[in-house]
């Protein structure tokens, strides 16, 4: 369990000259801010605490969580579900060598917001002609059938808002990680725009 | 964006010698076939270098049994072996496209001395 920003991508090389495309992820600091047991909350979670903010501009009951924990002041917070709560303390950093190169990590991220788009780009619909008169260009087209069922079936693919969701994305490999600068790099891209929050998830189950 | 270079720094090659479009190189790269590595070397005239960073790539032209051939080689892949530059071209622009219009005397480039 790590919170991080993405930084952007770039490429490294393998020993044999082949090039693999990587997204950075800054994920220090990182701080328990805090735990959620089963007895008090009725369930068991780390609060984290990510990043750096000036004190003067954190809100006060979250500043007050932070002196608690005996850390800099942070900008994110986030729970991490868990079974165990024995792993750390309130107060410790979690550091990236939580994670090893080749291992396997889950990512959580908020995709690119696109706006309000059509059914060709948001639905993958081919669309019509652009010429020989066919006036079907992107438009939707037929949304049902006549009197029966009179209505437009729920679920139904149209235009809407597009993007900005969450999105996981399972079993992204660790190519590599630099403990010092606090750095993951992950094989292949990951949801979201540069400087996006991405949550990261050690996968447990290689099902 | 420290971050990436960060990362891509021990990805970087420093051995490679400076060279620029217009020059005359050889580069030897490695060539794997099976279990036995090879080398193998293209010769022939810088016409561009683009990108940055691990992803900066260069062209390499040269007329092989009359029909023009381009290579684009990853500046710091392992696979290349060596870059020996073996004239400086004197040229005016960073892009030598136009040598793909040009053949024999007219695709000549005078040597920078």
């Amino acid at each position: 369990m790590l919170i991080g920003r993405k930084m952007g991508m770039t490429r490294i090389f393998k020993e044999t000259g082949e090039a693999i495309p990587i997204s950075i992820i800054k994920a220090s600091p990182l701080f328990v801010l805090g735990k959620r047991t089963k007895e008090k909350d009725g369930y068991n979670a780390y609060i984290l605490g990510f990043g750096k903010k000036k004190e003067a501009r954190v809100k006060k009951p979250l500043l007050g969580l932070c002196k608690k924990a005996g850390v800099e002041p942070v900008e994110v917070v986030r729970e991490f579900r868990t079974d165990d709560l024995s792993g750390y303390e309130v107060g410790n950093e979690i550091s990236v060598s939580i994670l090893k190169e080749g291992e396997m990590v889950e990512v959580t991220g908020w995709s690119k917001g696109r706006g309000f788009q059509g059914v060709v780009k948001r639905w993958g619909f081919k669309g019509g002609p652009g010429s020989h008169g066919s006036h079907f260009h992107r438009t939707p087209g037929s949304v049902g059938a006549g009197t029966y069922p009179g209505r437009v079936l729920k679920g139904k693919k149209l235009p809407g808002r597009m993007g900005n969701e969450r999105i996981t994305i399972k079993n992204m490999k660790v190519i590599k990680i630099d403990e010092e600068n606090g750095l993951v790099g992950l094989k292949g891209g990951v949801p979201g725009a540069n400087d996006g929050l991405l949550l990261l998830r050690k996968r447990e189950n290689k099902g | 964006m420290d971050e990436k270079k960060i990362m891509e720094e021990k990805n970087i090659r420093d051995d490679i010698p400076d060279f620029s479009p217009g020059d005359l190189v050889r580069v030897t790269t490695t060539v794997k076939r099976g279990a036995k590595t090879r080398l193998h070397r293209f010769e022939g005239r810088v016409i561009s270098k683009r990108g940055a960073g691990t992803g900066k790539t260069f062209t390499v032209r040269k007329i092989s049994q009359g029909v023009g051939i381009e290579k684009i080689f990853p500046l710091n892949s392992p696979s290349i072996d060596s870059i020996k530059v073996l004239k400086k071209g004197k040229v005016r622009r960073a892009k030598l496209y136009y040598l793909r219009e040009r053949e024999g005397k007219a695709a000549r480039i005078k040597e920078k001395k």
